[in-house]
């Protein structure tokens, strides 16, 4: 069904706006006009790192290295396990000491302390029931995980920073 | 009546003549002048190394005592270059060397220096004071021990940002007792340990010290006691900050800072707790510099307090993690501000907003003088570039960078091309120049129109057509560089004027339309230009078809023809 033709539309006949390409390899990124929201939409966030394009952004491989250097030194202090939170929406990150906690109740009752927010209860079938958000935290091997999943000395080992996801996104990760 | 002025008074006056331009255009004249101008050029700024041979330089330069050099293209610096691909200094310091040249300095930028340079830079130079390596690589720590040891009147040793092999020897031991020359050391880059001990005897003797970089691997409390030797610095890096501000080492720093009042550039702070910032408040005061691009432990609100203080900064190099409101407050406190530049702290865009355009409009409402910018940022809009355009009309460097290379208008969806278009209308003085963001033809058609001095320019992931790069080739007249990547410019617009490239220094395009066919043609009819194929992988075996794209092309004017030390995989058509 050729809807476009039949399309009320300004413009000389036969000139068609969408025709134009922009080369984009990555989709815009909307405003979104809901005040505090994250201008990039989270699922291309969650998959940019490995979507880089070589030498953007064109910053001197001497810079890149020297931050990553430090990065990789302050994720990994010696006195305590801090790893950085993040929290969708949230215009900064907080800090935490993994290590001061000996479970994971104790874990998600300092999340939503810090951050306001309730994550419902957890199940290992339907994931965070009963709230919008849902804590996971990237691991090892760069991965996505939904905390709680696995053992919780495992747990403190192998996770290299925490993001509190919200909404939809948040669901899609306990559903199977 | 010129062919009988004395050639004494030449040189009295060509000695007033500093600038290179200027005594390149004398060089002109007529023979006379030519010959008083080559002999009396003490300083020789090449742009790049491959445009003319050493001996040359040499023989039409005699006396020539500073020599800077330029090797890599630009584009190097983000990994668009393999190992390997040439640079080399050696070829210039042995002819150098052989011609007895009385060099005093060298200054080399993305240029490959190997320690048997330094070695023999070293040794064949008795009166070599200053050394000055930006972006460079191929050394290591022996290679300045050779300068230490043997440079007696050292004046200047300054190392920014090169790859450094460290090899667990005392370099800075080397430099003998009897060096008291010492006027600017900087060993900011370099990733081992030094001898602490040596150093604050260094600078103990060294009276005229005014510049002072330090590394990582120098304690806070080794920095505390050098500072307290020298109280008359004006320039210092300090990469190793305290930690604890209840220490001792903090209360000592702090009471030895007070007594900086000569400092006004300050830069480092890679390791530092916020916590002891307060301990540099005394000399914020007079702070025209200030580079906090490697501190990504300094939040903003420590920052922000920080920057409250600097009332006179006239250049500041920061994160991006300042945001807009941090932004805000530059713009308020430092109304002497002429450089900016906003680096991108978290290189995976995974939605933090870091600085959008409402801290460029900020600045540029603040800082009327802003004459250099490098904003990388999360998105930008036409109607802010229009205001900062009108704001500040004295850009003389402009460098966006949007961290997604073709977003659009975050207001409108529109292509950035009235914004940027707005810049080079309003900046009649623009002498170099980065876009990005979504993009088209349009944008190129301003920039030829209006960019009338437009020496650099760069551009990735923009325009529609060949038109695009025709508008500037056609409409700058003073195009010295051109680099183009991921864009859609083909053979069309590469050959529409050849002549063009000789008035040019270099062109560089990437993953853009040009074909083997383009370029063997244009490298057939412009014999002064050097047309570089870099060729990686496998995919080009054998000889490439000629309607085959080019992945990445270099091509510059030459005196000297293709150079010796192409490596296997450039060719040089």
């Amino acid at each position: 069904m050729n809807l476009k033709a039949t399309e009320l539309r300004l413009g000389l006949p036969g000139t068609d706006e969408s025709q134009k390409e922009y080369s984009s390899f990555v989709k815009s990124n909307k405003r979104s006009s809901e005040g505090m929201d994250s201008s990039c939409n989270e699922e291309e966030c969650a998959t940019a790192p490995k979507a880089q394009v070589v030498g953007w952004p064109p910053v001197r491989s001497y810079r890149k290295n020297v931050l990553q250097q430090q990065q990789k030194k302050s994720d990994s202090d010696v006195s305590g396990m801090y790893v950085k939170v993040s929290m969708d929406g949230a215009p900064y990150l907080r800090k935490i000491d993994i290590k001061v906690y000996k479970n994971y109740p104790d874990l998600l009752m300092a999340l939503e302390n810090m951050f306001k927010c309730s994550m419902g209860v957890y199940s290992e079938r339907e994931g965070y029931n009963g709230s919008e958000y849902a804590p996971t935290y990237e691991d090892k091997d760069g991965d996505w995980m939904l905390v709680g999943d696995v053992p919780w000395d495992m747990f403190v080992t192998s996770c290299k920073r925490l993001r509190i996801m919200k909404g939809s996104e948040a669901k899609g990760l306990g559903c199977q | 009546m010129i062919n009988y002025f004395p050639e004494e008074v030449l040189w009295h006056v060509f000695s007033f003549l500093t600038s290179h331009p200027d005594r390149n255009a004398a060089s002109l004249v007529c023979k006379s002048w030519y010959n008083v101008e080559r002999f009396s050029r003490g300083k020789v700024f090449i742009g790049n190394c491959y445009a003319i041979s050493p001996e040359r330089m040499i023989s039409r330069f005699p006396r020539v005592r500073s020599l800077t050099l330029k090797g890599k293209p630009h584009f190097a610096d983000f990994n668009l270059i393999p190992q390997d691909w040439g640079g080399n200094v050696y070829p210039w310091i042995v002819a150098m060397a052989k011609g007895s040249t009385n060099l005093e300095e060298l200054r080399l930028k993305r240029m490959v220096v190997s320690d048997e340079s330094l070695e023999l830079l070293a040794k064949s130079f008795p009166n070599f004071k200053s050394l000055v390596l930006v972006s460079c690589e191929g050394f290591t720590t022996d290679g300045l021990a050779a300068i230490a040891s043997n440079c007696r009147f050292l004046r200047e040793l300054d190392l920014q940002e090169n790859e450094v092999e460290d090899r667990r020897g005392q370099w800075l031991s080397c430099f003998p007792d009897s060096c008291t020359s010492l006027s600017s050391l900087n060993f900011a880059c370099l990733k081992g340990e030094v001898n602490v001990a040596a150093l604050e005897r260094l600078v103990a003797r060294c009276r005229n010290l005014k510049s002072l970089r330090l590394n990582h691997a120098v304690p806070p409390d080794a920095l505390q006691k050098i500072l307290a030797q020298a109280p008359q610095l004006v320039d210092l890096g300090a990469d190793s900050f305290v930690h604890d501000p209840e220490s001792e080492t903090y209360n000592k720093l702090k009471n030895v800072m007070q007594k900086c009042s000569s400092i006004r550039s300050l830069s480092g702070f890679l390791d530092v707790n916020a916590r002891c910032l307060p301990s540099i408040y005394p000399i914020c005061i007079n702070l025209t510099s200030l580079n906090l691009s490697y501190a990504p432990g300094i939040y903003s609100k420590e920052l922000v307090k920080l920057i409250h203080k600097c009332k006179k900064l006239q250049r500041l190099w920061i994160l991006d993690t300042i945001g807009d409101k941090g932004l805000g407050v530059v713009a308020s406190t430092c109304k002497e501000l002429q450089e900016l530049r906003v680096f991108p702290s978290d290189l995976h865009v995974v939605g933090n907003v870091a600085v959008t355009e409402e801290g460029l409009v900020a600045i540029s409402a603040g800082c009327p003088n802003l004459n250099s910018l490098l904003y990388f940022c999360q998105q930008m809009t036409n109607a802010a570039l229009i205001t900062v355009a009108k704001n500040c009309p004295n850009f003389i460097r402009f460098r966006l960078c949007t961290l997604n290379p073709t977003i659009p208008d975050a207001v409108t969806m529109q292509p950035l091309d009235e914004g940027f278009g707005a810049i080079v209308q309003s900046c009649k003085g623009l002498k170099r120049l980065s876009v990005s963001g979504l993009l088209t033809d349009q944008v190129f058609l301003y920039i030829g129109m209006y960019a009338e001095q437009l020496e650099m320019l760069s551009i990735a992931f923009a325009g529609d057509s060949d038109k695009g790069m025709l508008y500037v080739l056609n409409g700058c007249k003073k195009l010295k560089k051109l680099e183009i990547r991921d864009s859609p410019f083909g053979n069309m617009a590469l050959l529409a004027d050849t002549g063009k490239y000789e008035t040019m220094r270099s062109l560089w395009m990437s993953s853009c339309g040009v074909t083997f066919g383009g370029c063997k043609t244009l490298a057939e009819k412009m014999p002064r230009l050097n047309v570089e194929i870099i060729n990686e992988g496998d995919e080009m075996e054998g000889r490439p078809d000629d309607r085959q794209k080019v992945e990445k092309m270099y091509l510059y004017r030459t005196l000297v023809g293709p150079r010796k030390d192409a490596p296997d995989f450039v060719w040089t058509l």
